[in-house]
């Protein structure tokens, strides 16, 4: 008796517009966490804000809806806290590429070991329409009323340099696709970053559903390539300017909490807070 | 006895403090109270700084207003302190100082070849050491203490360190009481010894976090609030918990709030500009109700302010900084010991009212070094609150809870449930049968985000609720009468100078009370108010520019006396002299108007 997607699912309806990308990536991770054989119980989903924060909420899961672009600082500490704990967070491109992006960048360098997933609609949503770090130049919004002027950042090369253990890039039209790629982040004993396109149908007329099947490239059909190859990973998303989807790369450097002796195996939150007199002396004493 | 101040500066960088360290430690060892301040600037190497230790036989926290005692190891030195000497005070310094004393003065100026019996000894390093054997000699007492601590201290780098380092000492001294005849006696009495600790207040609060049971720590380097970090980080691993430098402010308070979520004793530590960035974070707390402890060591602000110096600004951004309202403790406690029983609080009532605690410090609170009662090593009462145990994963039976139906095992946990304390049970995350989400949204007792109005109200009032109900004792310590004269009302690290101030215009039949606030929020307006009333004027005094402590009593207390500030924000604490200045003007107002009215 495994858990199966539906001990994911809650009663709580999505806030997202019809057609939202973000519907594909609720049931992705609802389907992932099954497959892994997860219990809803020691699973925390921590999340940002905008359309893609609400995603805490929609999970079967300990839930955790923090502020704008601190949703991995809450993650990381959630897991030193409490290793026992499978802990994803996810937020949107504004998230992650813009307010968060220095925790980003951090996170990757630091490898505790959870999946962080950014669902990348290049927009912002619940603002109503303005631009993200990840429009284009030219993108036309609100609050860019003559086009973006600004280059698009590329998360998935910054991720490269910044020594990210697991990169993955998946497209919301393709549940199998991230489901599977999920699956991996999950596994991977360190930071896992999974950068999901998941088309904005409200505010983003240019990378729609179509704008994506036509313009992605599947690493998978690529000949020979080699994920554990960081000069190739960085080729290829330059070679196609970052529209690529599978595993682009991975290593296997130890975690953060591996290079702790026995930390892993001995969770704070189960720690005896009480200390003994005797070692208390030992502290006292320090200072005499 | 009266107090002694000795004071050694140099060149920032220079090694200098160790000698005021070792002397200070020594002393303190031997029975006498000690209370050391550093003064530098914000930069690594160069720049005149120093370190004053006073000496006394009882408590007094409070720098003197004269020195008696200045080594000097370089010029500038005695350029920038000789103005701070007292009348037959002592210059000690090396030989080969060129130094000219200001004509009709009273200093007496003792040369002592430090620099060449350090060389002779084989490095110049040991200067600092022939320094502390020198000062030994200038107060009368025998170098064993400091030699004892030499061996200690170089135990580990072995035999020729610890014997150069004892040689130095025992030369400084030998030097002196061979060579030099004091015009003025510099004794020290004997004292009883008394075991002390030594220690700051920063030093306190790491103790104090230890022994209450925070295991994980996350902070960003700024001064003056670093020392705590540091030491944690040499603390914690060793238990089995953890100290993380972070990339931002930001992200060490998302990350402590992330760990006290997942059931984590932890805390945060920072000054003002970083008190700054972590606001928002602040409120999250509030919202999601997680305990939170946010050490905030102020220092001259605003924006980078006065890095490296002594000030008292943060009280409103301690109480309102955050957006929106959120119930709230705040903690100023005013000397090292509290700061290690403040602390021990923190943990207890974060957890207890599952709220932000901040503990609100001050620079010479953090980093002046004080004698501190003997901590009894007894483990401190740890109070967790409505807090349900959290089971290890592998006890917990897998196929009973998938045996169970959906909608028991699913049921969400009523975590914000409408308590009437305001304090909802809490359970944390790896807990069967506990489910629920936590937002900053505003949000249900399951906590779904709602924007419902009746749901707003009932939400809002229950958290609120929660100030209603707080208890935290000791909110003001008050010494003297319920009727006074004058009611002194101040807070953090003056507590000390006050006193002595006090106690030097008392003596002239002048009746004051001195109320001294340690718990900010909540305010302590019933412990207060029979002082207020029986007082004919107020002063507060306080180390900022706008008299923030007074504008928060007349905010929230009703009818009172006419009152004054004596504010300083040169950066500085207060010395004994200015507020005894102040409290003898106070008295000849209070006597004219007294006057004048009877007219």
């Amino acid at each position: 008796m495994a858990t199966t997607f539906k001990d994911f699912r809650n009663d709580v309806k999505p806030n997202w517009c019809p057609g939202c990308g973000h519907f594909s990536i609720q049931a992705a991770i609802q389907r992932a966490a099954a497959k892994q054989d997860l219990n809803p119980e020691h699973l925390a989903v921590v999340s940002g804000i905008g359309c893609s924060g609400r995603i805490s909420g929609y999970v079967n899961a300990y839930g955790f809806h923090g502020v704008h672009g601190r949703a991995l600082p809450v993650a990381q500490g959630v897991k030193l806290a409490n290793p026992e704990l499978t802990v994803i967070a996810s937020g949107g491109d504004g998230d992650g590429y813009a307010i968060g992006m220095g925790h980003t960048i951090h996170a990757m360098r630091r490898n505790i070991d959870m999946t962080y997933i950014v669902m990348d609609n290049q927009v912002y949503g619940l603002t109503k329409g303005q631009t993200s770090p990840r429009s284009r130049k030219g993108f036309m919004t609100k609050s860019t009323p003559s086009g973006a002027m600004e280059k698009q950042t590329q998360p998935m090369q910054l991720a490269l340099s910044s020594g990210v253990g697991f990169l993955a890039q998946g497209f919301s039209g393709d549940l199998k696709g991230i489901v599977s790629l999920i699956e991996k982040g999950i596994q991977h004993k360190g930071f896992s970053l999974i950068n999901i396109f998941s088309p904005c149908v409200t505010y983003n007329k240019v990378n729609t559903y179509d704008f994506f099947k036509e313009n992605i490239i599947k690493l998978e059909d690529e000949e020979a390539y080699d994920p554990s190859n960081l000069g190739m990973a960085m080729q290829k998303l330059i070679e196609h300017n970052g529209l690529v989807t599978g595993v682009i790369y991975q290593d296997h450097e130890p975690s953060f909490t591996d290079q702790i002796p026995d930390f892993d195996d001995n969770p704070i939150v189960h720690q005896d807070l009480n200390l003994s007199s005797e070692k208390i002396k030992g502290l006292v004493d320090e200072f005499c | 006895m009266k107090p002694i101040t000795w004071m050694v500066g140099g060149q920032q960088g220079d090694g200098f403090s160790s000698s005021g360290e070792t002397f200070a430690l020594g002393l303190s060892r031997l029975g006498y109270c000690i209370y050391g301040y550093f003064t530098n600037s914000s930069r690594i190497i160069g720049g005149h700084a120093n370190y004053r230790v006073r000496i006394s036989p009882y408590e007094s926290l409070a720098n003197a207003d004269e020195i008696d005692i200045l080594v000097a190891f370089d010029k500038e030195t005695v350029d920038v302190n000789i103005d701070k000497l007292r009348d037959g005070g002592v210059i000690l310094c090396d030989t080969s100082l060129d130094i000219e004393l200001p004509e009709n003065h009273s200093v007496q100026l003792i040369q002592v070849p430090i620099m060449k019996t350090a060389e002779e000894l084989g490095t110049k390093l040991v200067k600092n050491m022939v320094a502390v054997g020198a000062s030994a000699a200038l107060v009368n007492v025998k170098p064993d203490v400091f030699l004892s601590i030499m061996a200690q201290r170089f135990e580990r780098k072995g035999e020729k360190v610890v014997q150069m380092n004892t040689e130095a000492i025992q030369k400084g001294y030998d030097y002196v009481m061979e060579n030099v005849t004091l015009k003025q006696d510099l004794s020290l009495p004997d004292v009883p010894q008394s075991k002390r600790m030594l220690m700051t207040g920063n030093d306190a609060i790491g103790l104090g976090a230890v022994t209450a049971g925070c295991r994980a720590m996350y902070a960003y380097p700024i001064t003056p609030a670093t020392d705590i970090m540091e030491y944690l980080a040499k603390k914690l691993p060793q238990l089995g918990g953890i100290v993380l430098q972070t990339e931002d402010e930001i992200g060490a308070i998302n990350m402590t709030i992330g760990s006290a979520y997942a059931g984590a004793r932890t805390m945060t530590a920072t000054s003002g500009p970083g008190f700054a960035l972590m606001m928002e974070a602040v409120g999250l707390a509030g919202m999601t109700e997680t305990p939170l402890v946010i050490v905030n060591t102020q220092r001259g602000g605003p924006s980078t302010g006065l890095p490296t110096k002594h000030e008292q600004s943060d009280l409103f951004s301690a109480l309102y900084g955050n957006h929106g309202e959120i119930p709230k403790i705040v903690l100023a406690p005013s000397t090292a010991e509290e700061c290690y029983y403040d602390t021990i609080r923190a943990f207890n009532l974060a957890e207890t009212y599952q709220c932000p605690v901040v503990l609100l410090t001050d620079l010479a609170l953090s980093q002046a070094t004080q004698s501190v009662n003997y901590i009894e090593p007894e483990p401190p009462q740890i109070e967790r609150g409505k807090l349900k145990p959290l089971p290890h994963k592998a006890d917990i039976d897998v196929e009973a809870l998938e045996s169970q139906a959906p909608e028991t095992r699913y049921e969400q946990f009523k975590r914000f449930e409408d308590a009437e304390d305001g304090v909802s049970p809490r359970v944390l995350p790896g807990t069967p049968q506990g489910l629920h989400h936590v937002t900053g949204v505003e949000h249900s007792e399951v906590g779904r985000p709602s924007e419902d109005k009746v749901n707003r109200k009932k939400m809002m009032g229950k958290r609120l609720r929660k100030m209603e109900h707080v208890k935290v004792s000791n909110g003001v310590e008050v010494q003297g009468n319920q009727e006074s004269d004058l009611l002194v009302i101040a807070w953090g690290s003056s507590k000390g100078v006050i006193r002595e101030a006090i106690e030097r215009v008392q003596e002239q039949g002048y009746n004051i009370t001195h109320a001294h606030v340690k718990v900010v929020l909540p305010f302590p307006t019933e412990e207060l108010k029979p002082y207020i009333e029986g007082t004919q004027h107020i002063l507060f005094i306080e180390n900022n520019g706008t008299g923030q402590l007074s504008a928060l009593t007349h905010q929230l207390i009703n009818d009172l006396p006419e009152s004054k500030n004596l504010l300083k924000y040169d950066g500085e604490p207060f010395y004994p002299l200015e507020i005894e200045t102040k409290l003898r003007e106070m008295k000849e107002w209070q006597q004219r108007s007294k006057t004048s009215v009877t007219m």
